[in-house]
């Protein structure tokens, strides 16, 4: 069974978004997500300073399945991104949910954050795609 | 003896391994080559170039063993989904490789050419006939630059039709979620934002998630019917209706053909521009780099946008009945060339012979035997206990077969099912697309293959799943019995190298 862990919030496209203490926005895959697409062997990630709209495809995660886009789950405008993943995009399949962050974003309004799912709803989100 | 030992050679060497410096090609022949003495001082390289020195007897059996390990449509069946490897009838190869053919210079007047230009107008006229469309180009040179031309002439059409007289400001391509990577890729390349859709349960397009998407910015969408599920898309009329009243354009991904040919015509399913596959439906020789052939069909207004050259027939006049290249003089709002001539001639003359090949009747049975052939194979394996993506739908050419419960209950994937094929023989089917199916096998049988080849397939299939009930294990580690064992897919796409750097002495 994937890892959720209780205190992150998720999108239906198995983004999960962290709000630090700054009140930024840390964003990653999923536990679930990284298990699905494979080993990792390579990340796109955006732009520094770059604004996006919720659901707009800012970033591409390429696994040796598949090439997948990342959707920014809170619309803002990116601070940082992990430079570590260029060398090492495994740490997405080893450490999803801590160094294998993807992002950092400002968000525009902080409340987008409450309409994402909680953890029960996306165990449920993943135990319906499961069917 | 060690099995990667052959003729005392080792058969996993590279040609630069066998190198040894100062030979040659027949060392007991007289030597005849010119001296570079001539050449002046400063012209000539201070170190050789690194070229493997061998004689033409060590060359000729280096490349006849690497082609021995192929996997290939002459040696084993080839199932592989979305890419109709169907058996290539040698009387295709034999006549495109007649001296009239092979010999003529591409830049030769017209009236020298009029035999190959009447064959390759009449490859346009087929096409046009089979597709439903009002006009064939044949310049683009594969799948992906027809793509291409479709999409661009998608574009021009838009920006020519802008009563402003400025460029379009339709911007975005719709692509369902099952699409073939490449139509995203070429929505790009032509400077559109893509828009993706999702497919619903039963396989067919989320019509209801269309309309939402669709509007005054949608430039067109890109569609593969029947579609990368193995599936024919039911409400295909609707659709097109939904994005011609937004003032879109429909684009045919001409890849799955082989499942409709001389059945259902794209243009009367309602779509503006198409390229075909002619190295898939039109079984011209495919793997390896190609080359192809993707000529692309359009419907009367894109007509005028056609990528150049098109082979035109004089049908007035003093050269009635003569043909012609039609250049940017006939088409001045063409897109412009793909190729510096007339796309891959030799490859358009093999799908043309095929063509006459099978006549009018010869197309619908491929469409037959195509379907039948995927149904048959899609019934045996479902008796056989394998779980099908989409039981409720018929398969057209090909269908999927998911191994999601294999992977959940006894940890084997579709990628070991898929390596232990090739134990037995078979080349492995499509693994892993369509994206939206977890652990998947896209099949592909083809028309040109016998009851007895699917039987066999199905048998060891079966075979497969009855290792993996026994010993999981065994899976994981297969195949067992080729050249190369299980190949690191994540170290070869982490650390590709694939330049040779001699041993350091």
């Amino acid at each position: 069974m994937s890892n959720v862990p209780n205190e992150l919030k998720y999108t239906k496209t198995h983004e999960w978004v962290r709000t630090e203490s700054d009140g930024s926005i840390t964003v990653g895959i999923t536990d679930h997500a990284q298990e699905l697409l494979g080993d990792m062997v390579f990340v796109e990630l955006p732009e520094t300073d770059a604004t996006y709209t919720s659901g707009d495809d800012c970033a591409v995660v390429e696994s040796v399945k598949a090439a997948s886009d990342i959707y920014c789950p809170i619309s803002g405008e990116i601070t940082s991104v992990n430079e570590d993943l260029a060398d090492a995009p495994e740490t997405i399949n080893t450490d999803p949910y801590d160094t294998g962050w993807l992002f950092k974003l400002t968000p525009e309004d902080s409340g987008e954050v409450d309409e994402l799912l909680d953890a029960e709803a996306y165990l449920e989100l993943i135990a319906e795609e499961d069917h | 003896m060690s099995p990667e030992f052959t003729s005392g050679i080792k058969s996993n060497q590279l040609i630069f391994e066998h190198s040894a410096t100062g030979r040659t090609n027949g060392a007991q022949m007289v030597e005849d080559v010119a001296s570079a003495s001539e050449i002046p001082e400063g012209l000539l390289r201070k170190t050789p170039p690194m070229l493997p020195e061998v004689s033409e007897m060590d060359a000729v059996r280096h490349y006849t063993r690497l082609s021995q390990k192929n996997f290939s449509i002459d040696t084993q069946f080839y199932p592989l989904g979305s890419c109709t490897m169907k058996h290539n009838p040698r009387a295709c190869n034999t006549l495109a490789l007649l001296p009239g053919f092979l010999g003529r210079h591409p830049l030769a007047p017209e009236r020298f050419g009029q035999g190959v230009m009447a064959c390759l107008w009449e490859l346009q006229e087929i096409l046009k006939d089979v597709t439903g469309m009002t006009a064939v180009s044949l310049s683009p040179m594969a799948g992906a630059q027809g793509e291409f031309a479709g999409v661009a002439m998608i574009r021009a059409y838009h920006d020519a039709n802008n009563t402003s007289g400025n460029k379009s400001e339709r911007s975005e391509i719709i692509c369902p979620d099952a699409a073939h990577g490449t139509n995203p890729a070429t929505a790009t390349m032509c400077g559109y934002k893509v828009r993706e859709i999702p497919t619903n349960t039963d396989g067919d397009i989320d019509v209801e998630a269309l309309k939402e998407v669709v509007g005054p910015q949608t430039a067109g969408i890109m569609l593969t019917n029947p579609s990368t599920l193995g599936v024919f898309d039911r409400r295909i009329k609707e659709i097109a209706q939904i994005v011609h009243d937004a003032g879109g354009l429909l684009y045919y991904d001409g890849a799955n053909l082989n499942a409709i040919l001389g059945k259902v015509k794209p243009g009367d399913m309602g779509f503006d521009v198409i390229h075909m596959n002619l190295h898939k439906t039109f079984s011209t020789p495919h793997g390896g780099g190609g080359p192809g052939a993707g000529p692309v069909g359009v419907s009367e207004r894109l007509k005028p946008f056609m990528p150049i050259p098109v082979v035109g027939k004089d049908v007035v006049g003093k050269d009635e009945g003569s043909f012609r290249w039609l250049t940017e003089t006939d088409l001045p709002q063409s897109i412009g060339r793909l190729s510096a001539h007339m796309g891959n001639t030799g490859v358009l003359i093999r799908a043309y012979v095929y063509a006459l090949l099978l006549g009018r009747e010869g197309m619908v049975r491929t469409a037959d035997y195509a379907t039948l052939n995927a149904n048959y194979l899609m019934a045996r394996l479902a008796q056989a206990g394998f779980d099908m993506a989409l039981p409720s739908r018929r398969a057209t050419h090909e269908f999927i077969l998911t191994l999601k419960r294999q992977a959940k209950d006894q940890g084997v994937t579709a990628m070991d099912f898929a390596t232990r094929l090739l134990d037995y023989g078979f080349h492995a089917p499509t693994t892993y697309f369509p994206l939206i199916v977890p652990e998947c096998l896209l099949i592909e049988p083809t028309e040109t293959e016998s009851k007895e080849t699917l039987d066999a397939f199905a048998d060891v299939m079966k075979t497969i799943q009855e290792e993996a009930d026994a010993n999981p294990e065994l899976l994981k580690d297969a195949p067992y019995t080729l050249p190369v064992r299980r190949l690191d897919d994540v170290k070869a796409a982490r650390e590709l190298n694939l330049k040779y750097s001699p041993a350091k002495d």
